[in-house]
């Protein structure tokens, strides 16, 4: 048994950093996490008592965006938190093994330290025939994927890919692309975006570090505390959406005036996000700032709600451009016509009937008899 | 009047006040949930030429359609108490085809509304089985519209109504789903609206038992001598 990794603390001043940078990462760390300033000294305890955890990263059908955005985190610096405060023994992305030692670095992770690692998944696991469609070391995906949230800690679904399937899983999802919580019987914090905000993704770690439990998950397994908000209510655009000032087309003049872009399509009023709070790229912008409708990437089946610049999804199975507004002008006038056809068929049919009627009518001024 | 074949027709106390009183309030509710849903799902250009401080119109749209629905909401609770509580016409048993005798009575109806045969036998004077059992699948519409529409609104809520809906969500697989299909409901409403009001005027044309002015006043009539059989 290999001994228990130093403490994040024991680490930094190794490395030669002092007290005060430490204790200046504590701070970042606890914003980010969203602590108060009374809790800080939480952090400061966990960050100096609890040993590093050990990481193991695994990729599945994904494009490594997920990867690409968590490496862009603003703080703490990625370099930090990923080389020198956490221990990542295991991503196929970024760590300098290969062949035969990468996969000994995450069996040996698994073995020294059960019960004790987290692990992070990005991507979906295909299921259809036998999970051939990802082989990794000659392993299929399902079966590293099971074999490696035995012994986790935590787990985390890094992406849409991991949390709900992303573009592999839309229809007609030929690998039977399913996202991890479906595969394993744990506890499973979904953090889904494609990518996620970056920060966010450090943020769910730095949370698991300091507390060393879950954060609070909604009903979908995301962390409530940025997943509980939708973009519509946070975004700065929202003024317009009340007073009706709407973008007509990408090229007009409210474009230009930045008006709410939900008649072309943003899916910001049913995406839960924290895009229009954090943003993106140390806050610099995100996509309805820069002019573009949100996609609701981080939604169930966001690809197969689409056209993304239609507010109304397309109808399955009547072909393209059929919206439910469509289908429901043709029943409409279908009805209306129907009921005129009927009428008019009553009035010829039923001349008996309405004849019997009036023998059946007494005359005001003769009465019955 | 010697070929008069005159009948005496008796007034029958149908629908009582509760009964009535939901049947309009309901009435204005889908008729102003509709046109607010619309607008809401396709919003049309009004004005462009002031600023967002200016106006609000489109917030005010979505308050209205936001109240309604909880008039409407509760309206139907009212009218599903009443179900219990009220005469033999508004009972519950009405609305679900238990017995044989209403299914018999739904395929005489379709008879005499699709096919225009002229009917033999006598057709209920509260609601006839098919109207009643088409307002039991109404009835499940409204939940489902109640639900979804909860659901969508329970993000923007914290009250406890519509925070009893949030298990819609993760269920139909997200907010959009879920607005997908409020939003085709919508269309139901339209045209069971079309229909049913053309149906009680037929009904009426060729029954003659003042089954429009019924949700009125609340009388139908009714021939003597069938009132007597019973």
């Amino acid at each position: 048994m290999a001994a228990d990794n130093p403490t994040i603390y024991a680490s930094m001043l190794a490395k030669g950093y002092t007290r005060r940078d430490f204790l200046r990462f504590c701070s970042y760390a606890a914003t980010l996490a969203g602590v108060e300033a009374s809790g800080l000294a939480t952090v400061v305890k966990a960050f100096e008592t609890k040993p590093r955890p050990p990481v193991i990263w695994l990729h599945f059908q994904e494009c490594t965006c997920c990867s690409e955005s968590f490496i862009r985190s603003s703080h703490p610096i990625v370099a930090d938190i990923l080389f020198d405060y956490l221990s990542l023994d295991y991503t196929e992305t970024l760590q300098a093994a290969a062949g035969h030692q990468a996969e000994k670095c995450r069996l040996d992770t698994m073995k020294n330290y059960s019960g004790k690692y987290i692990l992070l998944v990005e991507g979906s696991v295909p299921m259809k025939d036998d999970g051939v469609y990802c082989m990794i070391g000659g392993e299929s995906a399902e079966s590293i994927l099971r074999e490696s949230a035995e012994g986790a800690a935590a787990v985390i679904a890094w992406g849409s890919c991991a949390s709900n399937g992303c573009v592999q899983s839309a229809k007609p999802n030929p690998t039977n692309a399913t996202p991890i919580h479906k595969i394993i019987h744990k506890p499973v914090i979904n953090v889904p975006g494609c990518p996620p905000i970056g920060d966010v993704m450090t943020a769910v770690v730095t949370h698991i570090l300091v507390y060393g439990n879950m954060p609070e998950l909604d009903s979908q397994g995301r962390p409530r505390e940025f997943y509980g908000r939708r973009v519509h209510d946070t975004c700065y655009r929202r003024p317009y959406y009340d007073a009706g000032l709407f973008v007509e087309s990408w090229d007009d003049e409210n474009a230009r005036k930045g008006y709410c872009l939900y008649k072309m399509g943003c899916r910001g009023p049913v995406t839960y996000n924290a895009c229009s709070v954090t943003r993106w790229n140390e806050a610099t912008s995100y996509p309805i700032q820069s002019g573009h409708g949100c996609i609701g990437c981080s939604e169930n089946g966001f690809w197969d709600n689409g056209p993304f610049y239609q507010h109304l999804a397309n109808f399955p199975g009547f072909g393209i451009e059929t919206t439910a507004d469509t289908i429901g002008t043709v029943v409409g006038i279908g009805a209306a016509a129907g009921v005129a056809a009927h009428a008019i068929a009553t009035n010829i049919r039923k001349k008996k009937l309405i004849e019997e009627h009036k023998e059946e009518s007494v005359t005001e001024k003769g009465g019955e008899s | 009047m010697a070929k008069s074949k005159a009948v005496p027709y008796l007034r029958v106390y149908v629908w009582e006040f509760p009964v009535r009183l939901y049947h309009w309030v309901n009435a204005a509710c889908i008729v102003l949930l509709i046109i607010t849903g619309y607008i809401i799902g396709s919003p049309t250009t009004i004005r462009y030429a002031d600023e967002a401080y200016q106006q609000y119109w489109f917030g005010t749209v979505r308050f209205i359609h936001f109240v309604t629905a909880f008039i409407f909401f509760f309206n139907f609770l009212v009218r599903i108490y009443w179900g219990f509580a009220g005469n033999r016409y508004a009972r519950w048993k009405n609305f679900i085809p238990l017995s044989r005798k209403q299914w018999r009575e739904i395929l005489e109806v379709l008879r005499v509304d699709i096919l225009q045969i002229r009917s033999g036998e006598h057709i209920s004077l509260g609601h006839n089985a098919l109207a009643g059992f088409i307002y039991f699948l109404t009835f499940l519409v409204f939940l489902f519209q109640a639900a979804t529409g909860f659901a969508l609104y329970s993000s923007m809520s914290s009250s406890w109504l519509p925070g009893l809906f949030t298990w819609v969500i993760p269920l139909m697989g997200g907010d959009f789903a879920v607005r997908q299909w409020h939003h085709l409901a919508m269309w139901f409403f339209v045209v069971f609206s079309i229909i049913h009001v053309y149906l009680v005027f037929y009904h009426d044309y060729v029954e003659g038992r003042g089954t429009t002015s019924s949700m009125v006043g609340g009388w139908k009539f009714e021939k003597e001598d069938i009132l007597k059989k019973k």
